[in-house]
């Protein structure tokens, strides 16, 4: 498989509407309530808009498998990143005494 | 001093990358990464000796108990001006962007990078970077300390923050390229015949330092850029008062610079791999584990941000489990070090200048990492975080480690680079006075900190000056260690005696081409057929037998 593989221009206009119209989500989604929902929903939408990013805009779909193991463990890396911060904001007690 | 090469010098200087061309514009617009090593090369010792001068200034406020040199708010900017210059601006790039750029090419047999053209523009991101936090210093300087700890450096600090940070912010871009760079030129560049573990050791510790680049720089970018919404929006992240909060930023902070202390000594344990080798005449110990330990470095120190934090609010539990990580990167380490002694082991060991280096290395660095071992400890760093054992602590890994070896790969390398030798006398009398002075700064450091004396002060308790003297006597033998090199590097330039092509009678295919090198580093394609450090078949490099010269083609 070829890394330099052109997709035709309908693929990146139509990637480009997508995120356009995900960007309207999230802002409407903005002036609405939903509760303890609110932060997932943005994320899921955040989401949703960088997958396709990498896998069109950033042509990861067509390369090779090397260049999708890289890609791959940035998002490993985010996610030690997160999970060990929140290994902290999880398990924070006041200390007994200082209250 | 022996050279066994010098003999097959040649007399008529040949064509080679630095005769090609003479023009400035050849120097400023060259795609060649031997070119932009040295521009590199430049631009580091410009900033290490405005690092150092600070430090010169630091060490002479000390002298006295009393605050009586500079304000409180001046020595406040002089050691965030050296930290900043030192780290981002020095010991990041150092061994990567000079000994790298200009030998990972050479060593897998390639004629260049895998983009030479964003090569360049690396070095044209760091000099920007650079300007910008001179730029900074010059406006009046920054007092939050290298790390910019929020809220202070967000809220309340009075001086230049932005243009400091966006310095370094500017500079991490130059980081991620050169680690792409590295990363693409060794999956897709090596010569044929050279599998991924007949590589040298320097070129896998550059292939695990590319890795950190690549995946931990972008935080400390995204921090920056954070910190600077803060304070010019006024918009609650890291402040308490608006909602933030100031431990995540010491934790996306670390994320970064913790890796970034392995940014900065992973290419250096590459050149100590290169150079026990070769002057001990013995194929290295270990090769594979060594090799492996590199890449465990790499992931185990994404995991032990939190033991920068053990005093600063995060929770205990989290403190738990960063303490326990932190012991395990002392296994790789330590892999190491037991591999590099086990090499000297029953070596036809030689006393050059780069060996004298490395044998300071493989000391300091070991105390560097085991008084790591005490501050990863919950209980010890309660009582020493913050004092001058911290300080001590990282100058024996920076410094004792990482500056010796930089200083060791750059004697080894610089008959390769320059085609000329250094007075020898006077390199091992300077690595001698490197060892001593740095010694005599920083192992008192140890004893203030463990005494209780706090770091970032500028006034002290009388009791602590005996101490304080010893140091900057110290750091004034450290001073004079630095500049020789300095001087007689720059000498050895126009009056250095040839060095011929392999004066250390070195393996490895950096060794087998002309020195200085030519512009496309090989006239043929080399074909690898053994391992990097067959030093039991390349006794001196007359002795070299006709097979290995056919095989290498150059």
């Amino acid at each position: 498989m070829s890394d330099h593989d052109v997709l035709p221009l309908r693929v990146y206009f139509g990637v480009f509407g997508t995120l356009l119209a995900l960007t309207g989500l999230t802002t409407w989604i903005a002036y609405q309530d939903f509760g303890n929902l609110n932060t997932t929903i943005a994320l899921v939408i955040a989401s949703i808009k960088v997958v396709l990013v990498v896998l069109w805009f950033m042509h990861v779909k067509q390369s090779s498998g090397l260049v999708r193991i890289f890609a791959l463990s940035g998002f490993f890396w985010l996610m030690i990143l997160f999970g060990y911060t929140l290994s902290d904001y999880f398990t924070r007690t006041s200390v007994r005494g200082w209250e | 001093m022996s050279v066994p090469g010098a003999a097959t010098a040649r007399t008529a200087e040949p064509s080679n990358y630095l005769n090609a061309e003479y023009s400035i514009k050849s120097w400023f617009l060259t795609l060649d990464h031997k070119r932009i090593g040295l521009l590199y090369l430049a631009g580091l010792t410009f900033f290490f000796t405005l690092g150092g001068l600070f430090a010169v200034l630091i060490r002479l406020e000390l002298l006295t108990p009393e605050g009586d040199l500079f304000q409180s708010e001046t020595y406040n900017k002089l050691f965030t001006m050296h930290g900043i210059f030192m780290v981002f601006f020095f010991l990041l790039p150092s061994i990567p962007a000079v000994l790298g750029n200009f030998f990972l090419p050479l060593m897998i047999g390639a004629r260049d990078l895998a983009f030479p053209k964003l090569n360049l523009l690396s070095w044209y991101i760091y000099m920007v970077g650079g300007l910008f936090t001179l730029y900074a210093m010059v406006a009046g300087g920054v007092d939050t300390g290298w790390t910019f700890y929020t809220p202070y450096s967000s809220v309340y600090a009075n001086s230049h923050v932005i243009a400091a940070a966006l310095g370094i912010f500017i500079s991490g871009f130059s980081s991620i390229l050169t680690g792409v760079n590295f990363i693409a030129t060794i999956h897709t560049m090596r010569a044929p015949g050279l599998t991924w573990f007949r590589m040298p050791l320097f070129v896998w510790a550059h292939y695990a330092t590319s890795l950190i680049m690549v995946l931990g720089t972008p935080v400390i970018a995204i921090t920056i850029v954070l910190v600077a919404i803060e304070r010019l929006f006024g918009v609650g992240i890291f402040d308490p008062a608006k909602g933030g909060d100031p431990i995540l930023f010491q934790h996306l902070f670390w994320f970064y610079s913790h890796p970034a202390v392995y940014i900065m000594i992973l290419p250096g344990m590459g050149v100590i791999s290169e150079i026990v080798a070769c002057f001990s005449r013995k194929r290295i110990f270990g090769y594979h584990i060594i090799a492996m330990s590199s890449l465990a470095i790499a992931v185990l120190g994404f995991l032990v941000w939190g033991h920068h934090m053990f005093v600063s609010g995060q929770s205990i539990y989290a403190g738990i489990l960063f303490s326990l990580l932190s012991m395990l990167v002392a296994i790789p380490s330590a892999i190491k070090v037991f591999n590099w002694t086990a090499t000297l082991y029953r070596g036809s060991i030689r006393f050059d200048t780069p060996m004298l280096y490395t044998l300071g290395f493989i000391g300091l660095f070991t105390i560097g990492g085991l008084t790591g071992i005490f501050l990863a400890s919950l209980a010890v760093d309660v009582h020493v975080h913050d004092t001058y054992f911290i300080v001590a602590h990282f100058h024996y890994v920076m410094v004792g480690g990482m500056v010796m070896a930089y200083l060791g790969g750059l004697h080894f390398y610089w008959p390769k680079m320059f085609g000329r030798l250094y007075p020898e006398t006077l390199a091992k009398i300077a690595a001698v006075m490197i060892f001593v002075g740095f010694n005599l700064t920083f192992f008192p450091q140890f004893l203030l900190g463990y005494l209780g004396m706090p770091r970032r002060y500028h006034a002290y308790p009388e009791e602590f000056q005996v101490l304080n003297v010893l140091s900057t006597a110290g750091a004034s033998i450290l001073g004079l260690g630095f500049a020789l090199p300095m001087g007689y590097l720059i000498w050895s330039l126009f009056r250095g005696k040839p060095a011929g092509n392999n004066p250390w009678g070195a393996s490895g295919l950096e060794w087998q081409t002309q020195s200085p090198p030519i512009s496309h580093n090989f006239d043929e394609v080399p074909i690898v057929t053994e391992e990097a450090y067959a030093y039991d078949t390349l006794r001196p490099p007359a002795a070299a037998s006709p097979e290995q010269e056919e095989v290498l083609h150059v």
